[in-house]
């Protein structure tokens, strides 16, 4: 604790050395020179208020984000509604639908006939929180999670709606979730990432995840998500040539520098010595990244708790183990994708296969930070980009439905970090289509992040093109109800 | 970043309100206190002079700011007031003035609170000229001097020759000059002088290549969709068209013109029909569900947002949902300018992708009888016809309607077509349609549409504009640094007929531009950013240049002009990561043989996915509108140098041809620093790379096993000659030189 306020402290200097000296200099030269680590997270130093970061004690260091794309169904996962299987094949009822828009997808039905869960529903825990058969692993860390029942959104189709949930709005180019944090807090690990991007895919039907979801978008390019890829080479071109040896790279690198240091004394640019550093760097990152991906000194039991997938590169279990892995490195943000999640047909079936590929990994997550002592200060996050209808998606037949796009209530789940833990939060009505009680809008939610990040959301901003920006926009209000 | 905070106070005699006033009322008050009707707290607005001026309405006797009195200037009260309930800004606000700030303010209102019309609203006009000295060589210099005298700084020496023939030619066609060229030019004393390279540099095609990079920034060309699915779709015929308009320097004003309104021109030729597909370059959606309307307007927004941030320098968006905060645009201002856009045929969804088609309505098809004759500057192999997304008009005219919040199914009041008033009003004699729009935009009373291009053209050279935020000439927007230059090139460029390679040869000759790129102590000190210009600076090669140097400078360079977008060595799986699965850009499937050797600006840019080479070095991912792009230095720009397949490809390629040509390595290696650095080596710098050829022949020849897998990367054949310790390596004493700073940077 000691070493963490010292540590802020550092920070704190570094950055308004960093606020005076740049005053007036405007200029990337200047900042690449002082702080020459790429993961070093230089803040946006004209911006004095983003010296006072963090802007109050912080209750999580870094943040595990499972995103589950093309939006899981809340109502066969966390939202159980009885009601839709007694009244199966009933309309929904107007006075419920309301003025909800529709996707064109559903928009021609004539009719919306109710459809309930196909799996069975059983309570666990001391919360007694209601899930779903397809998810045993979950339903035992229950009382370490905390569901959130009452998500809503403002997109109702996938790519808008998955920007909105990682960049605070539904049009493009701005700076993801990790980049922010990357930009207001820095990277604990100099060799690595501060913000790292893990991507799988299910059986279920997929939409695509875009690279610009990990953007940096106005921020500078240091805060882009540096995705890790199932390849030999985990970070794009980080693999020597195959006959290269390490010592062989040292001599390259060491003789560019000296010819780099003869421009220097020609040309007395600090951009130079600069580069000559980011060689370095990139030399440690060669050592630091494989040490990383490498699982082969994982023990049996960790094998274990996270299933037999986490052997094989880029499946979600794997992807949960090296998000383990970095996250314990001192990596700020690790954001997974699992895609599959889209099921306007054959729910029953594809919704089986795509919970059978997360559920056992997503658990031991929490159950391997847990056992480390690291879940106190790690924040998880499981969850898609909206909910599913609660009526059928073209004809119904009992073992194959569909559902179609549901923005107005949905649910995830967090954990650790600062978030209470055996928790149900929010409540929608019997439908299960309407919030009831607790909305939380996703700003509200990216809000909550942030705080428990130390982060003011209103507080930080980065000012482009004129405008100050920040990841909640314009509203968001932090849920201190979810805050242990 | 403003330099308010450093400004002396005592240093300034007079205050100006655009200069020292305007950003700090702007930063701090105009979001509350400002253009926005709606967000205006008690009706009192700084951003006028009648709203300044007024008494308070509770107070006769008491004024938001009276010129001179500062008793009676309740601002300057607020501002200072120590009671957080009254202070100005408001805590809760966060935002704070500082000392500096409010003494300025002060100091404004006891000289007369004098308000002036924001500078780049004003007709640009050309101001006196400064006086000449044997320095200056044109009319550029003479700003430029007068101001780094100001700041107490010299300009550098004039930089080398060989110096000056590479920044020239990266500047012009983003290709390094060969060691022939070096030499047949050498140090200007022969036939051969500093004009003649410019002009031979301008004639080259490579100039319309190396322009169109930055116009394919600002008119967010991609190869795909976007969106989900993110199809293939072709427009790349209008970067033909791009490169093509750039080679045959057509005017900048008839080039803006056909790409607003080609198709709205009398009799207008097919040419002139595919400009416009600049205004359909943006991202369409293929995602089954959606509701057409809804996209409609989407892309009706985007090109609104685009033809104000890429040709007006201003950030019209901010008024797409309220008022503009800082700039005086209304939202009523926002649709009428979105109005001109709102009446084409286009459509918000044409079917998911497995209904995907290369164009989508309205269409605009090419045969081969074009392709033979007006159009046979699109370089097309097929013999299929071709059909490109371009604009057309619908004949009766869709009502626009304000949308409450921006959104598309809140239509509020009825609007006709029309541009922001506080530019320049739009003529009551002009179409109201987008050749209106052209001809207003390219009018020489319009403020902006010349100063903003000519500031980007600065940017190109000199890694920053006049005007910093050169996609923000508003209030928030930087202030030039050179305010009378800028008016002065701008109104030169429109006299001169928009003549754009005039442009840049008056740029590339002045004395400014020809100074070396030294950096001293002083320059550290007094001018880090080198906002005042008294050195060339040295800025690092945009992500297709880098490729260029590096095939160009190998010899593996094809230099073919336009055709359809190339896909080179990409590492695997990118693609594949991260994609629905559907469409036939699911899986990314190199291209084989001349198509691994184009220009950087030819590489296929799948738009959720584009090439992260290109991203890591700071390209635009071509999702919107961008002006400009930042120069960050970074591991994995190191990493890509060192392992890239292509630039190892080159390496060994160059190094076989050396090879084998002198079988000698002081030559061989002298020859290559010189393709690649342009320039001749240091004895240091001979020594430093001829003892790691050594090493490296060691290693080789005591590891012949290693010989073969070093040399086998890359497709371009690797012949039995070719495979010895010796390429081996030279091929890594190649690859060093690759990875210099010096290589990839314009100095």
């Amino acid at each position: 604790m000691e070493k963490e306020i010292l540590e802020e402290g550092l920070n704190h200097n570094r950055r308004k050395f960093l606020s005076r000296l740049s005053l007036g200099v405007g200029s990337l030269a200047l900042g690449s020179l002082l702080v020459p680590d790429l993961f070093s997270g230089k803040a946006g130093a004209e911006e004095a208020m983003m010296n006072a970061l963090p802007h109050f004690a912080p209750k999580a260091k870094r943040i595990i984000y499972l995103f589950q794309n093309g939006a899981p169904s809340q109502l066969e996962s966390f939202d159980y509604k009885p009601l839709l299987n007694k009244r199966m094949g009933e309309e929904l009822p107007e006075s419920i639908r309301g003025t909800q828009r529709l996707t064109g997808m559903t928009a021609g039905q004539s009719s919306f006939p109710l459809v309930g869960s196909h799996y069975k529903f059983n309570q666990y825990g001391e919360s007694r929180a209601w899930i779903s058969e397809v998810f045993p692993h979950t339903a035992g860390i229950v009382d370490d999670i905390c569901i959130v029942k009452s998500m809503h959104t403002d997109a109702i189709n996938h790519d808008p709606a998955l920007t909105f949930f990682q960049t605070g709005a539904q049009v493009g180019n701005r700076p993801s979730m990790g980049s922010w944090l990357s930009y207001g807090l820095g990277s604990e690990n100099s060799n690595l990432p501060a913000f790292s991007v893990l991507l799988s895919r299910g059986r279920g039907n997929g939409q695509g995840v875009y690279s610009k979801l990990w953007s940096n978008g106005f921020l500078e390019a240091t805060h882009q998500g540096v995705q890790f890829s199932n390849s030999e080479d985990p970070v794009l071109y980080l693999k020597d040539p195959e006959s290269m040896s390490r010592e062989e790279r040292r001599k390259m690198i060491d003789q560019i520098a000296a010819m780099n240091d003869l421009s220097m004394q020609q040309f007395n640019d600090p951009e130079i010595s600069a580069k000559v550093k980011q060689y370095e760097m990139a030399y440690r990152m060669q050592t630091a990244v494989p040490e990383m991906t490498d699982i082969s000194k994982e023990p049996e039991s960790i094998i274990k708790l996270y299933g037999p997938d986490c052997l094989v590169p880029g499946t979600y279990a794997a992807n949960c183990l090296l998000a383990r892995k970095l996250s314990e490195s001192g990596v700020r943000f690790v954001q997974l994708y699992h895609q599959g999640w889209d099921q306007h047909g054959n729910l029953p079936n594809e919704m089986r296969l795509q919970a059978e590929d997360v559920d056992q990994a997503s658990a031991a997550l929490i159950t391997d930070l847990k056992q480390r002592g690291l879940l106190d200060e790690t924040l998880v996050i499981w969850g898609g980009e909206f909910g599913r209808t609660n009526y059928c998606q073209g004809k119904i037949v009992v073992d194959n439905y569909g559902r179609d796009h549901h923005p107005r209530a949905f649910s995830i789940w967090m954990a650790g970090g600062g978030v209470k833990s055996g928790m149900v939060y929010g409540e929608t009505d019997e439908f299960g289509y309407n919030i009831t009680e607790n909305p939380v809008h996703v700003h509200d939610f990216q809000a909550t992040v942030l705080h428990l990040m130390g982060i003011d959301h209103e507080r930080m901003t980065y000012k482009h093109l004129g405008r100050r920006y920040r990841l909640t926009d314009v509203s968001g209000k932090v849920v201190k109800d979810l805050i242990a | 970043m403003q330099q308010k905070d450093e400004v002396e106070l005592s240093d300034i005699e007079q205050i100006s309100y655009n200069f020292h006033i305007r950003p700090i009322l702007s930063d701090k008050c105009f979001a509350c206190h400002g253009p926005d009707a709606n967000k205006r707290e008690s009706e009192l607005r700084l951003d006028t002079e009648t709203g300044a001026y007024a008494a308070l309405k509770d107070n006769p006797n008491q004024f938001v700011i009276k010129p001179g009195n500062l008793e009676e200037s309740t601002v300057y009260h607020r501002i200072t007031s120590e009671d957080p309930g009254e202070l100005m800004p408001p805590p809760e606000s966060n935002l704070s003035l500082s000392n500096t700030e409010i003494q300025l303010i002060k100091k404004w209102i006891e000289q007369g609170a004098k308000y002036e019309p924001h500078w780049a609203f004003v007709k640009a006009e050309k101001s006196q000229l400064p006086k000449e000295t044997d320095w200056t060589i044109n009319e550029i210099d003479r700003f430029a001097l007068k101001k780094m005298t100001e700041k107490g700084l010299q300009p550098n020496p004039e930089a080398k020759p060989y110096e000056l023939i590479k920044r020239a030619s990266l500047d012009l066609t983003g290709l390094p000059p060969s060691p022939e060229v070096l030499d047949r030019f050498g140090d200007f004393s022969g036939e051969l002088t500093y004009a003649d390279l410019l002009d031979g540099l301008l004639g080259d095609p490579g100039f319309g290549e190396k322009m169109a990079i930055l116009w394919m920034d600002i008119s967010r060309y991609s190869d795909s969709y976007g969106y989900q699915d993110d199809n293939i779709r072709t427009q790349w015929p209008y970067r033909d068209w791009v490169i093509h308009a750039f080679n045959e320097n057509l005017p900048y004003d008839q080039f803006l013109t056909w790409q607003l309104a080609g198709d709205l021109l009398p009799d207008a030729s097919k040419e002139q029909i595919l400009a416009t597909a600049f205004n359909r370059n943006h991202k369409y959606t293929e995602e089954g569900g959606v509701i057409d309307e809804e996209y409609r307007i989407e892309y009706v927004l985007d090109k609104t947002n685009t033809v104000s941030k890429g040709l007006l320098g201003i950030t019209m968006e901010c008024a797409q949902c309220h008022d503009h905060k800082y700039d005086p645009f209304s939202q009523k201002e926002y649709y009428e300018m979105f109005a001109f856009f709102n009446n084409t045929p286009e459509k918000g969804y044409q079917g998911d992708v497995s209904q995907s088609k290369p164009a989508k309505t309205p269409i605009l098809w090419v045969d081969q009888e074009d392709l033979s004759g007006v159009m046979s500057f699109i370089n097309y192999a097929d013999t299929s016809k071709l059909s490109i997304s371009v604009m057309g008009e619908l004949d009766e005219q869709r009502p626009t309607y304000i949308l409450d919040r921006g959104v598309y199914d809140a239509p509020t009041t009825e609007v006709e077509p029309s541009t922001p008033s506080s530019i320049l009003e739009f003529p009551a004699d002009l179409e109201k349609n987008r050749l209106g729009l052209a001809k207003w935009v390219t009018a020489r009373e319009n403020p902006l549409t010349a100063r903003v291009f000519v500031n980007l053209m600065w940017q190109e050279i000199f890694g920053q504009g006049i005007v910093k935020s050169a996609g923000d000439f508003g209030m928030q927007g930087d202030l030039p640094t050179h305010p009378e230059l800028l008016d002065w090139l701008a109104v030169d460029f429109m006299e001169n007929g928009w003549d754009i390679k005039r442009l840049m040869k008056q740029i590339l000759s002045s004395a400014t531009y020809k100074q070396s790129a030294v950096i001293t102590d002083q320059h550290l000190n007094t001018d880090p950013a080198n906002l005042y210009l008294s050195r060339a600076s040295r800025l690092r090669l945009p992500a297709e240049n880098i490729q260029d140097l590096v095939l160009a400078s190998s010899g593996l360079l094809v230099r073919k002009l336009g055709g359809p977008s190339v896909k080179p060595y990409m590492p695997e799986g990118i693609w594949e990561a991260a994609t629905s699965g559907r469409g036939v850009l699911a899986t990314y499937i190199q291209d084989k043989g001349d198509k691994l050797y184009r220009r950087g600006l030819y590489n296929f840019i799948k738009l959720t996915v584009p090439p992260p080479k290109a991203i890591i070095f700071d390209s635009s991912n071509r999702d919107r509108c961008e002006i400009g792009r930042s120069r960050t230095n970074t591991p994995l720009q190191a990493l890509v140098m060192m392992n890239d397949p292509m630039i190892l490809e080159a390496s060994r390629v160059l190094a076989g041809k050396m090879w084998d040509e002198n079988k000698d390595e002081e030559k061989a290696i002298s020859t290559s620093f010189k393709r690649i650095v342009c320039r001749d080596m240091s004895s240091e710098e001979k020594s430093i790379l001829l003892s790691y050829y050594q090493d490296q022949l060691e290693r080789f020849r005591k590891n012949p096993e290693q010989v073969l897998p070093t040399l086998s990367v890359g497709e371009f054949p690797l012949e039995e000659k070719n495979i010895n310790p010796e390429t081996a390596a030279l091929m890594q004493v190649i690859v060093s030189i690759y990875n210099l700073e010096e290589t990839i940077t314009k100095s």
